[in-house]
């Protein structure tokens, strides 16, 4: 069970309050309609499925219904942070080799 | 001749009696007690405008609160709860449902804040008893410690497998506010969850 800190409720929660929204920081393209069907395909259905370090969305479904981001190891569950949507994680691939 | 059928409300848990089961034995370790016809409204609007924050004040004697899982309470017996950062639940005796929402909308005229009264949505349901945080750890995952769960606090969680806003109105009590269409499986899992301590019904 995952001990998940949300920013909008301002503190931990059982993963039971919760539902996984898969990868974060997937950018729409701009303009779908110039896109060749393989690269929407790729932005539709394809995920990086990483060893290791790994953002994720998560939604509180039974407490503030927000969507938040998680930085969470995939090896160790390890949660690194919780930050909101539309913020940039402090811990990415390259703070980690750094450390 | 045309017969004439007045208008009649029932509660959520109009179905389970509880009047009738309420003149039997007290001394069950939970109390339940259906707050039944509750004035229930849910406020939307930016948090920090100057003008929704003011109307609400005027009309409720109270701003809405900014702190994450908190509740005040305002005048008349009404209380603020932050479900949200952007969304309230105004929660009241129901003499004030009409007015309530009344007071609301013109005093939200010209700000961002919007109303809208879901009191026939939800079921309230009001805990007390000495075997209230052994129901309550049986029922949801959330830590309802006092030192974690203190009066005037308001968490979105989990309660059996259904979705509930726990509101600790006291020391010694809890608001649970369920969905309507939740309302006879929670009074369903209450009555297996306090079945070792004995339930006693309130009115
Ligand atoms: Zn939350």
């Amino acid at each position: 069970m995952l001990n998940i800190y949300c920013p909008h409720c301002g503190e931990h929660r059982s993963e039971e309050e919760f539902h996984y929204a898969g990868e974060a920081h997937i950018p729409r393209p701009e303009n779908p309609a110039e896109l060749s069907d393989e690269a929407w395909g790729d932005y539709l259905f394809f995920r990086r499925n990483p060893r290791g370090l790994h953002h994720e969305q998560w939604y509180h479904a039974t407490g503030c219904r927000r969507f938040f981001n998680v930085a969470r190891d995939t090896v160790t569950y390890e949660i690194h942070e919780s930050y909101p949507m539309g913020a940039r994680p402090s811990v990415s691939r390259d703070s980690e080799e750094a450390a | 001749m045309t017969q004439l059928t007045l208008p009649r409300a029932e509660s959520p848990l109009h179905h389970a009696d509880l009047p009738a089961l309420a003149g039997q034995d007290q001394k069950g370790g939970l109390i339940l007690r259906e707050e039944r016809f509750s004035a229930l409204v849910i406020l939307r609007g930016p948090d920090d405008d100057p003008g929704m924050r003011a109307g609400v004040e005027g009309a409720l004697g109270a701003a809405p609160p900014t702190e994450p899982c908190s509740s005040v309470l305002g005048d008349d017996g009404t209380r603020l709860l932050r479900i949200t950062p952007d969304e309230w639940l105004v929660f009241g005796p129901g003499t004030q449902r009409q007015d309530l929402m009344s007071r609301l909308r013109s005093a939200l005229q010209g700000t961002p804040g919007r109303v809208v009264d879901v009191s026939s949505g939800y079921a309230c349901l009001h805990l007390s008893g000495e075997a209230l945080a052994d129901v309550l750890k049986k029922s949801t995952s959330y830590d309802v410690h006092m030192r974690n769960f203190p009066p005037g606090k308001v968490v979105g969680t989990t309660f059996g497998k259904g979705q509930a806003y726990m509101l600790r109105t006291d020391a010694d009590s809890v608001l649970v506010i369920v969905r309507r269409s939740f309302a006879d499986y929670t009074w369903l899992w209450l009555q297996a969850a306090a079945e070792e301590y004995g339930l006693s019904i309130a009115g």
